[in-house]
């Protein structure tokens, strides 16, 4: 077990249109949004009707299976609608906001003082247990674990992402609470991971293990650190929490109250001026990017570009997501894409592909996919890009077959949609790999829980 | 933008027909798709199938033209003597009468292994109702590289459609089969067609042509046509200079004769990432060092001359690499990924076994002196075998971790 992570196989996709290090504040937004879909495996129970009432922090919906488990609002307002699909699943749940915020007061609590049952407890009360993710499966951890560690990465290595140490500066306090908060729940330690040179607020909290982390995207993953630090075996848990929702938790504990705000960065190629907005958790896409966006046809997306969702103006900043990345579509043909030498797009080979000249350029990637879906052919190009000791075709097959045995086997309970996302990008044969590994993973939850 | 409205328009009109797949073929070969992302991730890189493949085919190409005037230069050579101390540029070697010779031959085997071996991609895509996939892009240019040049055009499309049909589709397509479907069209011919495929007299064109007129009472000089390894299998001295060899001036299959564009072809497809560097690297030191153990038996006195073996066994261990079709065997066909090893250990196994083997089979099979072809079907075969104890590792790492937890 080192203290530091030095990893040599991954690809930082580098790409135009970083944000640029001041933060306005987004132009109030006055209708958010709560998808349930954003919390994977959770059937929500609506606790609240519509043209109801509501203040910030108070439950909106609760997981069916777990009772206890509460997604509250993050503002005070009144709930003016609720979007059903197919079977009345529902889909979205919106809050018009007041403009005068009211929280509920969830008392101030001392983290040092409590002991893990108080903790979880008032965690789930609060509404802020979703903050808390689980491996494996990643999923939102359930409350009646207890994990062998507790892994936050304050190292966003990810292409466009926004910069912890920005937007954490000042908030040591709260880290520190939530940390503390943390520590009481894991049997084992809570592992913080840095930027080799970066000054993060996170850097000097106590009550934890600092790792110092190096090397190409993705070394920021907090599934790579697990792997280097502790990784998981069968029947053991961890526990994962990103920075900017240690925060919440942190003033939750400090002030009793939840507080959904959140700097987030727009960046990509399809913005004007890439910089960072305050906002606050299921504000409105439109209230963020208006004014912001360049002429074309640009998709928007919840998230970064390789783990984000596509949204639109009418959508809203996923639950987990602190960056909006615009980048242009690229739905268009290309005069003979597949043999022409490419100077502007970028390749892990040298097949009259030429990115390998220019280790600093910038790129204007659209979302091509730059040729069509086929079967596995290629081998080996994956492990380039991919620092776990994990086969990584194998573990796709083994997902498309649905052998849990094999699944398992291969390192099913270690791995998250996100880690593959690498390998994903480099697939010459265009396979959709999250997908696979998600859907291994869902049936794996289900099979064995 | 002409083109692509064209296409467009035609696009439009064949959707949902039966001619949806092979249009589809056409229109991806102009025009990449306007194909977005729509799981996952938000990008992809640049490389796909087809961008690879392309790159397979491009350092084969001057070997095919090398080829073609090697053909006519074989032809001449075995009726006016064959010309002493050349150089790679000597004008013997590129003139315009080799290349005619050559090209009339070798055209047509390209075409009718493009026009066989499409056709029927085609007829299996339109069925299964998939796209046409690009996999026989590479394998329609290795089939005429890797046969003897005066190879029937019947014989040639009957073997097209085995090697394809059976080696390939019935697994479902590029990326799905276990043997090298090139190799498989291959060894078809050698099994039905043996008289065709080995011999003295299949490597020159013209040879069985001569043959047949001399049977006939025509009075001609008959002209020989083996390969060295035929020849050294007889027992015969070593007739041709190394650098002959290596710049490819001898006899055999269209594509195998010239170690130096093959070296080229392989350091290219090396740089470029499209094959293993490690298939390459463990294949060259398999065969060098089965080679060694043949010297090595020779020195030590352990055979003796008149053994039927002794002549290859003695051929110096590098001299291997040049001779035959060793050296484009490991470059192009020992590198399929879809039927070599797919993990990186597995491809140091499987590689050296593939030049260990060649060169085993080489010198123990004097009916016919070669052996890449069959090793490197052989190890086809045991690639997933070699993967599953390479995998077999990485699970008993996790569970040896999982152990040292609990105990």
């Amino acid at each position: 077990m080192s203290q530091d992570i030095r990893i040599k196989k991954g690809l930082d996709i580098k790409l135009k249109g970083a944000a640029e290090k001041v933060t306005e504040n987004a132009s109030s937004s006055s209708v958010y949004t709560l998808k349930p879909e954003d919390f994977h495996s959770i059937i929500p129970k609506l606790s609240v009707k519509v043209g109801e009432k509501v203040k910030a922090g108070e439950t909106v919906f609760y997981n069916k299976a777990n009772e206890d488990m509460k997604f509250p609002s993050p503002v005070s307002g009144e709930l003016v609608d609720i979007i059903r699909g197919e079977k009345r699943k529902i889909l979205a749940i919106k809050i018009e906001a007041d403009s005068n915020q009211e929280f509920v007061d969830f008392g101030k609590k001392d983290p040092k003082a409590m002991n893990a049952e108080d903790l979880k407890s008032h965690l789930l009360a609060s509404g802020c247990w979703p903050f808390i993710k689980q491996r494996p499966y990643d999923v939102i951890a359930n409350p009646a674990n207890t994990p062998k560690a507790i892994f936050v990465s304050a190292y966003a290595s990810a292409p466009l992402a926004a910069d912890y140490d920005y937007v954490l500066a000042g908030k040591e306090n709260e880290l520190q609470a939530a940390i503390t908060a943390l520590s009481k729940l894991t049997s084992g330690s809570v592992h913080v991971s840095v930027g080799k040179n970066s000054n993060s607020p996170l850097a000097g909290l106590n009550n934890c293990t600092l790792h110092k982390v190096s090397g190409p995207h993705p070394s920021g993953n907090v599934g790579t650190q697990i792997a280097k630090i502790d990784p998981v075996n069968k029947g053991e848990v961890v526990w994962t929490v990103t920075p900017q929702d240690l925060v919440i938790i942190g003033e939750l504990l400090l002030t009793g109250k939840f507080n959904a705000e959140r700097t987030i960065a727009l960046a990509g190629s399809g913005v004007t001026a890439p910089k960072y907005f305050k906002t606050k958790i299921g504000a409105s896409i439109s209230s963020i990017v208006d004014g912001n966006l360049n002429e074309g046809n640009n998709r928007i997306i919840s998230g970064n570009v390789l783990t984000g969702k596509t949204t639109n103006k009418k959508g809203n900043l996923a639950y987990y997501d602190n960056i909006i990345t615009v980048i242009p579509e690229g739905n268009d043909y290309e005069l003979f894409g597949w043999t022409m030498p490419v100077f502007n797009k970028i390749s892990t080979s040298r097949a009259i592909t030429f990115s390998w000249l220019f280790p600093n350029k910038k790129y204007d990637l659209n979302t091509n996919t730059n040729g069509e879906h086929r079967a596995f052919v290629v081998t080996g190009n994956y492990e380039e890009v991919f620092p776990l000791d994990i086969y990584p075709m194998q573990i796709l097959k083994a997902c498309m077959y649905k052998d849990l045995d094999e699944m398992e086997q291969l390192g099913m309970y270690e791995v998250a949609p996100e880690d593959f996302a690498l390998t994903e990008f480099v697939c010459v044969s265009k396979q959709p790999h999250q997908e696979i590994i998600r859907k291994g993973l869902d049936l794996m939850l289900k099979e064995i829980g | 933008m002409g083109l692509k409205e064209k296409l467009h328009n035609i696009k439009g009109k064949v959707d949902g027909t039966n001619w949806q797949t092979m249009f589809g073929a056409v229109h991806t070969l102009f025009y990449t798709p306007n194909e977005t992302t729509h799981s996952g991730g938000h990008l992809r890189a640049a490389d796909d199938l087809k961008r690879i493949m392309v790159n397979v085919v491009l350092p084969l190409i001057p070997i095919l033209i090398f080829g073609m005037f090697n053909a006519g230069f074989q032809h001449n050579a075995a009726i006016n003597g064959f010309p002493q101390g050349m150089g790679f540029f000597s004008p013997e070697f590129w003139n315009f009468d080799n290349l005619a010779i050559g090209a009339m031959k070798l055209l047509p085997l390209v075409i009718v292994s493009y026009v066989v071996g499409l056709g029927i991609e085609i007829f299996f895509a339109t069925i299964n109702k998939h796209e046409v996939e690009e996999g026989y892009f590479v394998t329609g240019m290795l089939v005429p590289l890797i046969i003897p040049i005066d190879t029937p055009l019947w014989m040639l499309t009957v073997a097209i459609i085995f090697g394809v049909v059976i080696g390939k589709e019935i697994f479902g397509g590029t990326g799905m089969n276990i043997l090298n479907p090139a190799l498989t069209i291959r060894a078809f011919l050698f099994f039905a067609y043996p008289t065709w495929m080995s011999g003295d007299k299949v490597w020159v064109t013209g040879a069985v042509e001569r043959t047949n007129e001399i049977a006939a009472g025509a009075n001609l000089d008959a002209i020989s046509g083996e390969t060295i390894l035929g020849s050294l299998a007889q027992g015969n001295e070593l007739a041709y200079s190394v650098s002959d060899m290596f710049f490819g001036f001898i006899p055999g299959s269209v594509g195998e004769t010239s170690t130096l564009l093959i070296l080229l072809g392989g350091l290219y497809l090396i740089y470029t990432k499209v094959a293993s560097w490690r298939i390459i690297v463990s294949s060259v030191i398999g065969a060098l060092v089965m080679g060694l153990i043949f010297n090595g038996v020779v020195d030590a006195g352990w055979i003796t001359e008149s053994s039927k073996f002794y002549t290859l066994m003695s051929t110096a261990y590098w001299q291997h690499l040049l001779i035959g079709g060793l050296a484009f065997g490991i470059v192009f066909m020992a590198t399929d990924p879809v039927t070599a090893s797919q993990t990186n250990k597995g491809k140091w196994i499987y590689g050296f076994l593939i030049g260990f083997i060649s060169v085993m089979i080489r010198v123990f099979n004097p009916a016919y002196p070669e052996g890449v072809m069959l090793a490197i079907l052989l190890m086809n075969v045991f690639s997933p075998t070699i993967d599953h104890y390479v995998v077999q590792g990485n699970v008993k790492r996790r569970l040896k971790r999982l152990k040292a937890k609990t105990a």
